[in-house]
């Protein structure tokens, strides 16, 4: 009988960056995802020794314990600010914040517009899923029109509830953002084009370009109360009208490191 | 190094430089703008890190990042920005890392006014977050004094992986006095074997103040609170004029106590056979020596800026042994030594009863005044 994990047969192994520790993510949650891309770039770049990561408040609260690097665990929406006072004291090192959009785009508003402003050589990965994951499925910043979430009952009433915001859009307004990007983890080649922007990102940082940011719309399976297969159709059918991919800011200097 | 004019709030803030600070995040607020400016301009002269934050909330998260790294930091506010505050501290508190922060007390509750007041001793004191934890809080009572506590803070914090908060007042803030500034110390940032300053040639390092098992969280209230004993064991300082034969005892801190010490020395020249403790460290508080006083004193009178805050802790000192009365001028007003004269006088040659409330008779005779 063969096996499939003599090493000649492995195509496929965890990123030195991901420490063997089973993650807390619902089954068909794209945090893994996510996690998964950060480490190989980290690790690719040589980086991830000299990385200190920042986690949020929210489903990847735990975060730390996936990354083989050292980690800080902020208070809610404040990861930006705990980051900056990492990198401006530790400016040789490796800094990102992991951050969902409730931390980021609700609580934290004021810290991620700010650090953003003030051009922290700092990388944020901003995790988009359009609902409140930990706690249950309430109404985020980024939920959609008309969803349905725990706290939006009869579905998100802009009349009542407002409209969803557009964090990309709004960073790329900010004269210290070098590279504001939104990408997709809901199918193979979305997820190839992530880790690229990913990359680009940390560049930005170690190359002194200012505050990146990757925004990637993900899957709330569990909350959203769809299957996993579903769930990456809803992001391609239902999120990313809402929140297009693309380019927000990429500065000349960033487009040289792309090319 | 000579005495010179030196105002509060930049005395604190270049006496923290002294001390070997490396970064500052700080928003401004009266009456300790000062701080903010100082730090301004002399942290990037001497190549260290100064980031005016979008708002006291971020200024505390940029501190707590920076004291993860073990670098020596800090920030400074008045009331209102330390209650923007309180989050951060309560999770500094949760994660162990070692936080100065300068509170330049003002007029309150809510906007108040930007007159010096004492009324965040609670907040201060009781640790102000949520959660269980104890921060070390020094209380000074004169410029030279607000720079000895500023140096000794950063020790303190480092030692015992504490917040320590420098709680002075609008008054110690903004005035001139002459004062003595310590020599340069040279920055010596150390290698600490819980920063989590990048896991090169070593195992990674996480700082947090999460255990989500109540079991590990529980174990961190009683760590944190062995520690707390030690600082008590430790760190207690106060401060004792004309005690050793003193019928009655006047306690107060910070400029209150100042003010009382001003009464104090009037009412000697009387022949009122009266002294003053003036806590230093009011978190820890002197319990013991209080205790003392309080076998030998005929009663107390506690004075302070606000509506008698510190008066509970002296009454748990006191143990209703003697009369705890109390005067207070809060809102912002200062009392003038003559008003806590004729306090000490009236405890002098009144008959006084054990009162649970002292606060009672003291708003009855302020009323009366008014």
């Amino acid at each position: 009988m063969t096996t499939i994990a003599k090493p000649e047969n492995l195509v496929y192994t965890r990123p030195e960056g991901l420490t063997d520790f089973p993650t807390h993510y619902c089954p068909g949650c794209t945090h893994g995802v996510a996690h998964r891309l950060i480490a190989e770039v980290l690790d690719e770049m040589g980086v991830t020794e000299k990385t200190i990561g920042v986690a949020p408040v929210g489903c990847s609260v735990f975060a730390y314990n996936y990354f083989d690097c050292d980690f800080v665990e902020a208070a809610h929406g404040r990861a930006p600010a705990m980051a900056t006072g990492i990198k401006r004291v530790l400016p040789e090192r490796v800094v990102f914040t992991y951050q969902g959009d409730g931390d980021l785009a609700s609580i934290g508003m004021a810290e991620i517009m700010h650090a953003a402003g003030r051009g922290e050589n700092i990388t944020v990965v901003f995790i988009n899923n359009a609902i409140y994951g930990m706690t249950g499925g309430q109404m985020a910043p980024t939920t959609l029109p008309g969803q349905k979430t725990t706290s939006s009952p009869l579905g998100r009433d802009v009349e009542t509830q407002g409209y969803p915001l557009r964090m990309s859009e709004m960073l790329a307004q900010m004269d210290g953002a070098g590279y504001i990007v939104r990408r997709s983890l809901h199918d193979p080649k979305n997820i190839r084009l992530a880790k690229k922007a990913i990359r680009t990102a940390f560049e930005t940082q170690v190359r002194g370009l200012g505050f990146s940011m990757v925004e990637l719309l993900s899957t709330c399976p569990t909350n959203w109360g769809i299957n996993a297969i579903d769930s990456l159709k809803w992001v391609e059918e239902h999120m990313i009208p809402v929140f297009p991919l693309g380019d927000y800011k990429v500065t000349a200097s960033v487009a040289e490191i792309k090319a | 190094m000579t005495r010179e004019m030196l105002k509060g709030n930049e005395a604190i803030a270049e006496a923290a430089i002294r001390a070997g600070l490396e970064a500052y995040f700080g928003y401004p607020i009266t009456p300790q703008t000062e701080v903010l400016e100082w730090m301004s301009r002399r942290m990037p002269e001497l190549g260290r890190t100064f980031v005016q934050a979008e708002s006291e909330v971020a200024a505390i998260n940029m501190v707590y990042g920076a004291a993860c790294t073990g670098t020596r930091v800090m920030s400074s506010s008045s009331s209102p920005g330390v209650s923007l505050m309180m989050e951060g501290l309560s999770y500094v508190a949760g994660t162990e890392v070692p936080v100065v922060l300068v509170n330049v007390m003002r007029g309150g509750p809510g906007l108040g006014n930007i007159a010096p007041a004492q009324g965040d001793y609670f907040q201060a004191v009781y640790g102000g977050g949520h959660g269980d934890y104890r921060p070390i809080v020094l209380a000074p009572a004169s410029v030279q004094e607000a720079i000895d506590l500023t140096v000794l803070s950063f020790d303190l914090a480092e030692k015992y992986r504490s917040i320590v908060m420098v709680l002075a007042d609008g008054s110690i803030g903004q005035m001139m006095e002459p004062a003595e500034l310590p020599p340069m110390r040279k920055v010596e940032r150390k290698d600490w074997d819980w920063a989590t300053n990048g896991a090169i040639g070593r195992e990674r390092r996480i700082l947090t103040s999460i255990y989500i098992d109540p079991v590990d969280e529980e174990v961190t209230n009683l760590r944190l609170f062995k520690r707390w004993q030690e600082i008590q064991k430790n760190e207690i300082r106060y401060k004792e004029y004309f005690l050793d034969d003193a019928e009655f005892v006047v306690v107060g801190f910070g400029t209150a106590g100042r003010v009382a010490l001003s009464a104090v020395r009037q009412a000697r020249q009387q022949g009122i056979k009266v002294g003053l403790l003036r806590p230093v460290t009011v978190s820890p508080f002197p319990f013991e020596a209080l205790d003392k006083l309080a076998a030998k004193a005929q009663a107390f009178l506690v004075v302070e800026m606000n509506m008698g805050q510190m008066l509970n802790d002296v009454q748990l000192a006191v143990k209703g042994r003697v009369p705890v009365e109390f005067y207070g001028r809060p809102g912002g007003m200062v009392p003038f030594p003559d008003e806590i004269l004729s306090e000490i006088e009236r405890v002098a040659t009144t008959k006084l009863s054990i009162d649970p409330d002292p606060r009672n008779a003291w708003y009855e005779r302020m009323v009366a005044v008014k």
